[in-house]
């Protein structure tokens, strides 16, 4: 399931048009919206740039669930905790930036905490008016809850069900301690309010498009770091771990390593997901954390074909778009067709669209040495 | 400057009252007594009828003391405009406040034909306070003890030194233990906070107080005048650590009680999950769809009684109880046929699908039925409350409780005494060896998702009187509930109740010191590092296998 093996290292074919179409799109959506003027059919309307962006964070979030989950064995029904986290990082960086132009204009403290008669900054708010500690905060902070997390679940060989049940559990209990007021993360409204971002204000056109450009470049970039892993030695052993996992016990591997490396790094890059969704939506609440959005994401994954990375990306970008489409036009049938989704999925494409494609273009092959197919897909 | 007056009001009202004493029966035999009843208010209605402030005054405070049912009539009647008086004949008159004939007021009758020229009975300041005094003093001689504890109870958070001759009549009469408890209570309270009473009277009060050892006796011992005498201060004080001391028995005891029922409602969400997900090994996220369906049913049938059988409202639960069972039953056997049956052995799919089934369930609900809160009613029987000591203990939960450990006792006699549960635990246990020995596995299977999808649905019967019935009502339950049974251990019963108790009860004690959701999070947090322990559970099935 690991897509097909290949003798161009770490990339095959389906990634390389998978790298070059996010790329391009990376650059002529900003470019679409920025350069092109206003009647022209290929204009990008300042609502869809931050709107695709957001489909590039989830996209890259699928990925990184896709290496826990397709390649790892592991369904983590919480990784919209990490994503969060990545998220809160970015939104707390983003707050101090607002600085006295706040409501309350207090120079230091962000206005929910005026309100709340906060006296000084909490000291984990310290260091966030920094940008290069927010980012490095936005791969730490989801590495230290997933290393934690993850070393004792592997440790003790909690597998399967029961881990995907504490992963929920795990996120639950982010979202009910988020909510709270005392935590110092602005209770159950959030961060939100930005200003600008390293300098630039946050709302502008050409800052959308670069922060558009960025999760492009972060896709891509996640893609190949899970390609790498998973196309080496160590993405062999894992995938022996997904398929028998007392099997490569015995064999010698240390499994719960395996699988704790595969976590953390997946945990790190659904929090670049969330550090980069913050800016383009402007808002990062405790909802993220809820356990019915990390299922959703898992999703997605599904959708697309797991254990492909390149699907996973795919279901992220088919499903969102649906749900963008159906809460416009049928907003009654949106949690109808999401459900039948996981149901249909689950029931009759285990491997997902791109399964579906591979299937599909396998038949036309083989009567291909014969005739010759009509339209031969470019994907 | 209105002292004096109240101390002569006081006199007077005990005058009348002592009076009273020596007719002790006129109430208990209104209509023989209904003459001498009348005449007794006949001074009294003479002094109204002289149309003068003080007169009326006067005779609001005979009136306060007299037992003549008819006396508070007046006295509500005076203080409403409602009283009437004919100038020429001096005869008093009622207008019943929904309107209607008049009545006389001495007798309570209704007059035939109204007299001309009926003048209302004048009221000033005055004669409105004595009114309203005299109300408060009727309802402690009131006949209905009900009422009489209801104003001994305004006694003793008013304090009202006024009343307290009322107060010593009241309780040289009383009969019913109870109520001459809380008039003693009520007369304390004004004792001991009043500076002119003698010391030793004071102190016998305050251990009255003492005695009565809740959180409103807290607060008058904590704020006894500062005029005080020492020895009163210093009786206060330890008054108030022994109080302090049972209150925080008591306060652990309402925690474990509250505990109890959080864990009762753990465990009606939890027991059917313990035979989907813990006998079975299905995922079942749709669960809590299941219990809101079961809560979604009451609300149909309780509609179709209140239109069509309304004498039946009283019934309406066991009505629903078997048909929410056998509805979210078929429901359960429609989905296991439907989906589930295509992926056993593979319960990460049915985790993902059986969510997918959620999602919809909670659609079709708000489309059919609307996003909003749907309004269940208690039958009589569910509500109210009781007090045990200091503990108070509401019907419904205690109702709750009762039903939780039946069905999970019925639950446990279907498994292990009936022959669908012997094939049930021979599919769980060696689904080929079962089917080798000609048990029908696909049909067991339907029919034990169907049972825990039926258990699920009477458990929503139950939750609808205690949680909003919305579409979301299964949302929050579907974490704690599988949070029990892994912590419980999968696959047993017992498990279940003991991990569903353990919880409920965790959570309220931890909630004084933590809060109520961080007490919450403690506990999640808690059972995440359990599992690591004892990745089984509590109650573990003891087997062979390396892994599931």
């Amino acid at each position: 399931m690991s897509g097909n093996p290949s003798s161009l290292g770490i990339l095959d074919r389906r990634g390389a048009i998978f790298i070059v179409l996010v790329l391009a799109a990376g650059v002529l959506v900003p470019v679409g919206n920025l350069l092109v003027p206003a009647g022209s059919p290929f204009h990008i309307s300042d609502y869809l740039v931050p709107l695709l962006g957001k489909y590039l964070c989830y996209a890259l979030l699928a990925v990184a669930l896709d290496l826990v989950w397709g390649y790892c064995g592991v369904l983590s029904l919480g990784h919209g905790a990490f994503f969060a986290l990545g998220g809160y990082a970015m939104g707390m960086y983003l707050m101090r930036q607002i600085g006295p132009r706040g409501v309350y204009g207090n120079p230091v403290l962000p206005d929910f905490m005026v309100f709340l008669n906060y006296k000084e900054l909490p000291w984990f708010w310290l260091g966030f008016d920094w940008f290069p500690f927010a980012a490095l905060m936005v791969l730490v902070a989801p590495a230290i809850l997933a290393f934690a997390f993850g070393w004792f679940a592997f440790r003790s060989r909690v597998t399967g069900v029961y881990l995907s049940i504490i992963t929920q559990a795990m996120t639950f209990a982010l979202m009910l301690a988020f909510f709270r007021n005392d935590m110092g993360f602005g209770g159950n409204n959030g961060l939100t309010d930005f200003k600008d971002i390293v300098g630039f204000p946050i709302a502008s056109g050409s800052t959308r498009g670069v922060l558009f450009f960025l999760s492009a470049l972060a896709l891509v970039g996640g893609y190949l770091l899970c390609r790498a892993l998973v196309t080496s030695k160590y993405g062999k052993v894992l995938v022996a771990v997904r398929d028998a996992e007392s099997r490569t016990r015995f064999l010698g591997y240390r499994v719960a390593n395996y699988k704790l490396l595969a976590w953390v790094v997946s945990a790190m890059l659904a929090g670049v997901a969330g550090a980069l969704y913050v800016p383009q939506v402007g808002i990062i609440n405790p909802g993220e954390f809820a356990p019915a959005n990390s299922i959703e994401m898992v999703i997605w994954v599904a959708v697309g074909g797991r254990g492909t990375l390149v699907g996973a990306a795919l279901g992220a970008l088919i499903v969102n778009a649906g749900k963008t489409w159906f809460t416009g036009a049928l907003p009654e049938a949106w949690l109808f067709a999401l459900g039948a989704l996981f149901v249909v999925v689950t029931l009759f494409m285990p491997r997902g669209v791109i399964g579906l494609w591979g299937d599909f273009t396998a038949r036309l092959r083989k009567p291909a040495r014969g005739g010759v197919p009509a339209g031969k897909p470019a994907e | 400057m209105t002292f004096p007056r109240r101390l002569l009001f006081a006199i007077a009202v005990l005058a009348v009252a002592a009076t009273s004493l020596f007719m002790p029966a006129a109430h208990a035999q209104a209509p023989a007594g209904q003459a001498a009843a009348a005449s007794d208010l006949a001074p009294a209605l003479a002094k109204i009828a002289a149309d003068s402030f003080s007169d009326t005054e006067a005779a609001l405070v005979a009136l306060s003391a007299s037992p003549n049912p008819q006396a508070g009539v007046i006295v509500a009647a005076l203080s409403e405009g409602r009283l009437l008086f004919d100038p020429a004949t001096k005869a008093v008159y009622v207008r019943p406040k929904a309107g209607g004939a008049l009545t006389d007021a001495a007798t309570g009758t209704a007059v035939a034909s109204e007299p001309a020229g009926l003048k209302p009975v004048r009221r000033n300041n005055r004669v409105r306070r004595a009114a309203e005094a005299a109300a408060g003093a009727l309802s402690l001689l009131s006949p209905d003890p009900a009422r009489r504890l209801e104003a001994a109870g305004a006694v003793f958070k008013s304090r009202d030194v006024t009343v307290l001759q009322t107060l010593n009549t009241a309780i040289n009469r009383e009969t019913v233990p109870q109520v001459r408890d809380a008039l003693m209570q009520a007369q304390a309270a004004i004792l001991m906070t009043t500076p002119g009473v003698g010391e030793p009277e004071r102190l016998a009060a305050v251990n009255l107080i003492v005695a009565r050892g809740d959180q409103e006796a807290l607060a008058l011992l904590a704020n006894l005048p500062a005029d005080a005498p020492a020895s009163l201060k210093a009786a206060a004080a330890a008054g108030v650590a022994k109080i302090n001391r049972s209150l925080a028995i008591w306060n652990v005891a309402q925690n474990v009680w509250y505990g109890l029922s959080l864990g009762s409602v753990l465990l009606l969400a939890a027991i059917g999950l313990a035979i989907t997900f813990g006998v079975m090994g299905v995922i079942n996220m749709a669960h809590g769809e299941m219990v809101m369906l079961g809560a979604y049913t009451t609300y149909v049938v309780q509609e179709f009684i209140r239109t069509s059988y309304p004498g039946l409202f009283g019934w309406s639960l066991a009505i629903t109880l078997p048909l929410a069972f056998l509805f979210t039953g078929v429901v359960g056997i429609i989905i296991e046929r439907t989906v589930i049956r295509f992926l056993y052995g593979r319960p990460l799919e049915t985790l993902l699908a059986t969510w997918g089934i959620s999602l919809m369930l909670q659609q079709a609900v708000r489309t059919v039925f609307g996003p909003t809160n749907k309004e269940v009613g208690a039958p009589s029987w569910m509500s109210g409350a009781f007090q045990v000591g200091q503990l108070s203990i509401t019907y419904n939960r205690l109702w709750i409780i009762v039903f939780s450990l039946l069905v999970f006792f019925a639950l446990l006699v279907v498994l292990k005494r009936t022959s669908l549960g012997l094939y049930v635990r021979a599919v769980t246990q060696n689904r080929r060896m079962a089917a080798a020995m000609g048990i029908r596995t696909g049909r067991i299977d339907a029919l034990t998702f169907g049972l825990g999808s039926g258990i699920a649905g009477i458990a929503g019967v139950a939750l609808s009187q205690i949680d909003n019935v919305s579409p979301n009502l299964g949302q929050g339950y579907i974490i704690d509930s599988f949070m029990v049974v892994v912590f419980g251990g999968v696959g047993n019963l017992w498990g279940t109740l003991v991990g569903a108790l353990t919880l409920g009860v965790a959570n309220k004690l931890l909630e004084p010191f933590a809060g109520a959701v961080l007490g919450k999070i403690a506990l999640l947090v808690f059972i995440i590092l359990f599992i690591q322990k004892r990745p089984r559970g509590l109650f573990a099935l003891k087997g062979r296998a390396v892994e599931s």
